[in-house]
């Protein structure tokens, strides 16, 4: 399972340490909050005890109004659970039996200067990226006219010529050879290069090359959400390729299916061509055109007529 | 399946010259080939991908080999890493 310290957390959004104590291992490992509005009115029953705790006004107001004993009492079991920290918002003070009480569990207090829903949702932005799913895959990620084209297949196959080609041809490259690829949202793959090797290629003859250096700026693109992926393989003569187009093939990486498409391969094929037409033809069908089922269709009309 | 967990000894880690060769080594094989440092796996057939864990003097990686020829190749391989990359298989003892 993936997790984030919660040191990076504060980093990255900026957040304010009120009391860090002494952990250093505290984890965060879920892009869930939780306003302890209910824990602190006694209820602990179902207590999301792994998530961050955010208080709010409304949190703060009602702890203000509690008599001190309660008080105390429902913050120190609030704390005595293993919560990964606590954030206050909208800049608010730290009273004082707060803050005794994060002491004495060594629980982190953060504060922010954000109102709360805005924090909550920049908080489970962040977390959910960096909390997604991710694995490394074999293979090239170019931008092609926007589209974002996974080329994939056995080792001196070609993709990274392939790949050479359409950067010539004004598209982008994100990855050569290996592709981490993230999980953000439940249909939706970012894919990007790892960073030792960001914006570098392999071409067998020449060695390592840097795309940066070579084509500017214009020619590369940090990461890119994955749309198709190309399959390449020998070109095999007793295997039938699609001809049509009306059936779908897929693929699935991280549990997210992709539209595949099996290329075959051989000496003289412009690959380059044909993936710029698969590009363009992927965006024709998510604009709602299908050339083989406009064809097809065609064809069931003249039939039709011919009938009538 | 075969899989070993092998430690790095040579100074340059899995980068440049020690890269290359690796690369190069389990090209040779027709068997798929893996490197795997922590949570990232990698085609050891791709120098990039290889360059990309960043194995430097000391890490432990895990090599995995899927295929015909994997008992050959997970004891070449082996062979290259524990040996400093001193000990290069002829080319041609592979056809």
């Amino acid at each position: 399972m993936n997790s984030v310290g919660i040191d990076e957390v504060a980093k990255v959004l900026d957040f304010e340490f009120v009391y860090r104590g002494d952990r250093t291992d505290i984890e965060v490992t879920t892009s869930d909050i939780n306003r302890p509005g209910l824990q602190l009115a006694g209820f602990f029953d179902y207590f999301a005890s792994e998530r961050i705790q955010v208080l709010g006004k409304t949190e703060m107001t009602y702890l203000e109004g509690l008599k001190p004993e309660i008080r105390q009492d429902r913050l120190c079991q609030l704390l005595s659970y293993d919560i990964p920290c606590i954030i206050i918002s909208r800049n608010m003070d730290i009273p004082e039996y707060l803050m005794d009480c994060a002491v004495r569990y060594n629980r982190p207090v953060f504060r922010s200067r954000q109102a709360t829903t805005t924090l909550i949702s920049r908080l489970t932005s962040y977390l959910s990226s960096a909390l997604a799913p991710r694995i490394t895959r074999h293979g090239v990620l170019v931008d092609v006219y926007g589209a974002g084209v996974f080329l994939i297949g056995e080792s001196g196959i070609g993709k990274s010529e392939t790949a050479l080609e359409l950067i010539k041809r004004g598209h982008r490259l994100v990855a050569d050879d290996a592709v981490e690829i993230k999980k953000v949202a439940e249909n939706r793959l970012i894919g990007e290069a790892p960073e030792l090797i960001r914006h570098f290629m392999e071409i067998r003859g020449i060695g390592i090359i840097d795309i940066k250096a070579m084509y500017g700026v214009g020619a590369v693109i940090n990461n890119k959400p994955l749309d198709i992926v190309i399959y390449m393989e020998n070109w095999d003569n007793n295997k039938e390729y699609d001809r049509l187009g009306l059936i779908e093939e897929h693929i699935e990486i991280l549990g997210v299916k992709l539209p595949k498409i099996v290329l075959p391969v051989r000496p003289g094929r412009n690959l380059a061509i044909i993936v710029e037409v698969a590009a363009r033809n992927w965006r024709l069908k998510n604009m709602g055109y299908h050339a083989a089922r406009e064809l097809d269709e065609r064809l069931n009309e003249l039939i039709q007529s011919n009938r009538s | 399946m075969l899989e070993a967990k092998i430690t790095v000894t040579h100074e340059a880690g899995l980068q440049a010259r020690p890269a290359a060769l690796f690369v190069q080594v389990a090209n040779r094989f027709t068997s798929r080939i893996w490197i795997t440092k922590g949570t990232k796996k990698v085609n050891a057939k791709s120098i990039l991908g290889v360059m990309s864990l960043g194995v430097v003097q000391g890490d432990e990686v895990t090599i995995t080999i899927d295929g015909e020829d994997e008992g050959t190749a997970m004891f070449t391989m082996k062979k290259l890493i524990i040996s400093n990359f001193s000990d290069i298989p002829q080319n041609d003892n592979f056809g």
